[in-house]
């Protein structure tokens, strides 16, 4: 049995808790839906295309942001509640940068089909604008090696394994997750992070997020051993 | 006695010991929560199993209770109605009325507390003697459509708490203070909602009569105006057309709802006729209550306003089928055709009972979808993070706090 590969830095498990801040804005119809996106503060698109992660671990029929929802099920715009959807949103770095996708979107939308800004919704069904406040705590996890980290991985709070792979990405602007930056930087293995960090996350509920990087990180454990 | 940690098998040990994470931040603050009524109804349901579980992470959280008397309760009672939209003339004197019992605990109570947290309007005059410390105010009911002079009075007081907290976004209003949205929650180990043996179940069948060979549809719920029981009845008698059903309404009555007898006399009159309708008046057992619930084929709520409708995640816990109105927070706990159905209607709640008694194996799936939401987002264990979150943001302003 090799000895285990030792890292420069430890590895320290944080966990995300939130709370969801009301900010009392609402919008009715797609135009006030617009000019309210341009506006709210960037916690709320946060918000808004990232909630559906943590509230539905388990598979849901939810679509991945509350626009697109909001735009599909009350406007009845099924169309652009598709585009919307289907924003790539691992390739944005920045919030800014996601926001302006999705302005773009409703903005080039409205230009081809202005008539679609006459449908209201409802009172009871209008669009509530919500801004996602984080509370970042240290968890008792911290890992030098390898096998630590999976075992772990095994462990944390799925609060945990989302903002390291979320938050840590594109709220804090750290350009990738902090697991590959650490497998890279501390422990060197370029591969690994590479392999972790070509996942599109948005794409699992988190429970599985959590099995496939430990899937991947046991992989590489066992053709090391 | 239940302990925190005996919520590990059910959220997993890691969800603990964040809680225990956060628990540790709060060390040496005082939290004194205030309401009107120590039983009956949610708020008292869910204080008495939360401050002795925060006391058990080790927040030191304390409760206490405002006074007052019938003509207080009454007038309370319509502010309560008026907020949920429905017509009620607030006179002058109900005002007044409101702040003599204000002023009378402003000066009885010891308000002790770092922070001191409101629950509803009954004690919201209370701000009035704030100092330095941290106030809040929960506003347990479905203030989406609310009376314009009811709700001007309430901005009276709340403009002067550090923070609101409301059970869905559609009750959010424009305010002047941070807000957040905290829905409310079920605790999975308690009589209520904890797995019972089929003998208790078909005891409290038995006890009441209820036979076990026709289909159950039940509404727990406070004999209220705005649960809809006279609703409820005429939703089931379009289903008894079709299908030989029996229909539950149970529920008891809020030490601070002088309205529930009168309300409860009415039902009882629509009800005389028809044998398979069973209107019970429970005690406080929530036992019995967990019991009818797990003995029903179909749950219903259906609400006219609904604060936020904690019968649907308790039925939903079990796995139930729910048929419940499109109001307040309920939309939260159901997705429609996904975990339960929606409805705007008597017919339509009709429509939708039959639906589920006709085809189980969809009524079934509704049920099982519906537990798994309430699992990640209506339990216990996510109330108390959110409130120590609450409680820890009034000393942190900022979007991402590191603790």
């Amino acid at each position: 049995m090799t000895e285990p590969i030792k890292a420069k830095e430890p590895f320290r498990f944080f966990t995300r808790m939130h709370l969801s801040e009301l900010l009392g804005i609402r919008a009715a119809n797609l135009g006030q839906l617009l000019e309210c996106i341009k506006e709210v503060p960037g916690s709320c698109i946060y918000h808004h295309t990232h909630r559906f992660l943590q509230q539905h671990q388990y598979l849901s029929p939810e679509p991945p942001n509350d626009f697109a929802y909001w735009i599909r099920e009350v406007l009845g715009e099924d169309e652009l509640g598709e585009r919307l959807a289907s924003i790539d949103t691992v390739q944005y770095q920045t919030i800014r940068s996601l926001r302006e996708k999705i302005i773009e979107t409703i903005e080039s939308y409205l230009k081809n089909d202005p008539k679609a800004n006459l449908r209201f919704a409802r009172e009871d069904e209008e669009f509530h604008f919500i801004k996602s406040v984080s509370f970042i705590v240290p968890t008792n996890y911290t890992v030098t090696d390898l096998e630590e980290f999976a075992d772990a991985l095994q462990k944390v709070t799925i609060d945990s394994i989302y903002f390291h792979i979320f938050e840590a990405r594109l709220r804090l602007e750290k350009g990738a997750n902090d697991f590959s930056n650490w497998l890279e930087t501390s422990l060197e293995d370029k591969e690994l992070a590479a392999k972790i960090a070509r996942l599109d996350p948005y794409t699992y509920t988190l429970d599985n997020l959590r099995k496939t990087v430990l899937k991947i990180v046991k992989k590489k454990l066992t053709a090391r051993s | 006695m239940i302990h925190i940690d005996d919520y590990a098998s059910i959220v997993g040990q890691s969800t603990i010991e964040d809680l225990k994470l956060l628990a540790e931040r709060l060390k040496g603050k005082i939290i004194q929560h205030i309401n009107s009524t120590s039983v009956g109804g949610g708020v008292a349901e869910i204080l008495n199993r939360m401050v002795p579980l925060l006391g058990e992470l080790g927040v030191d959280c304390r409760w206490d209770l405002i006074k007052g008397g019938a003509q207080f309760f009454e007038v309370t009672k319509k502010f309560h109605n008026a907020l949920h939209g429905h017509p009620e003339e607030i006179t002058d004197h109900d005002l007044e009325i409101f702040m003599e019992t204000t002023e009378i605990n402003l000066g009885l109570m010891n308000l002790y507390g770092d922070i001191v947290f409101i629950h509803d309007p009954q004690p919201i005059g209370l701000v009035k003697k704030k100092t330095d410390k941290k106030w809040l105010w929960r506003c347990h009911i479905d203030v989406s459509h609310p009376n314009k002079k009811v709700w001007d009075f309430l901005m009276s007081f709340i403009p002067s708490y550090d923070s609101a907290v409301f059970s869905a976004p559609i009750f959010s209003q424009r305010l002047p203070i941070r807000q957040f949205l905290i829905s409310p929650s079920i605790d999975p180990l308690s009589d209520k909602n904890k797995e019972l043996p089929q003998e208790t179940i078909d005891a409290a069948l038995e006890k009441y009569s209820i036979v076990k060979d026709k289909p159950i549809i039940t509404q727990i719920s406070r004999f209220d105006r705005l649960k809809d029981p006279v609703g409820v009845i005429a939703a089931y008698l379009q289903v008894k057309k079709y299908i030989d059903c029996q229909l539950i309404l149970a529920g008891g009555t809020a030490t601070d709802d002088p309205e529930g007898t009168q309300v409860l006399a009415e039902v009882q009159e629509k009800a005389k006729k028809d044998p398979d309708i069973h209107v019970l008046l429970l005690p406080q057992d929530d036992i019995l209550v967990n019991a009818l619930q797990r003995a029903s084929d179909v749950i219903i709520q259906k609400s006219l306003k609904e604060g936020f409708g904690l019968t649907v995640a308790e039925a939903l816990w079990k796995a139930k089928p729910v048929v419940a109105s499109h109001v307040g927070g309920i939309s939260l706990q159901v997705k429609h055709k996904y975990s339960g159905l929606l409805c705007h209607s008597i017919e339509g709640a009709a429509f939708a009972i039959k639906q589920l008694l006709n085809s189980p194996e969809y009524a079934k799936k509704l049920g099982e979808n519906g537990r798994e939401h309430i699992k990640n987002n209506f339990l216990l264990t996510r109330h108390l993070r959110e409130y120590m979150l609450l409680f820890l943001s009034l000393y942190h302003p900022e979007d991402i706090v590191y603790l």
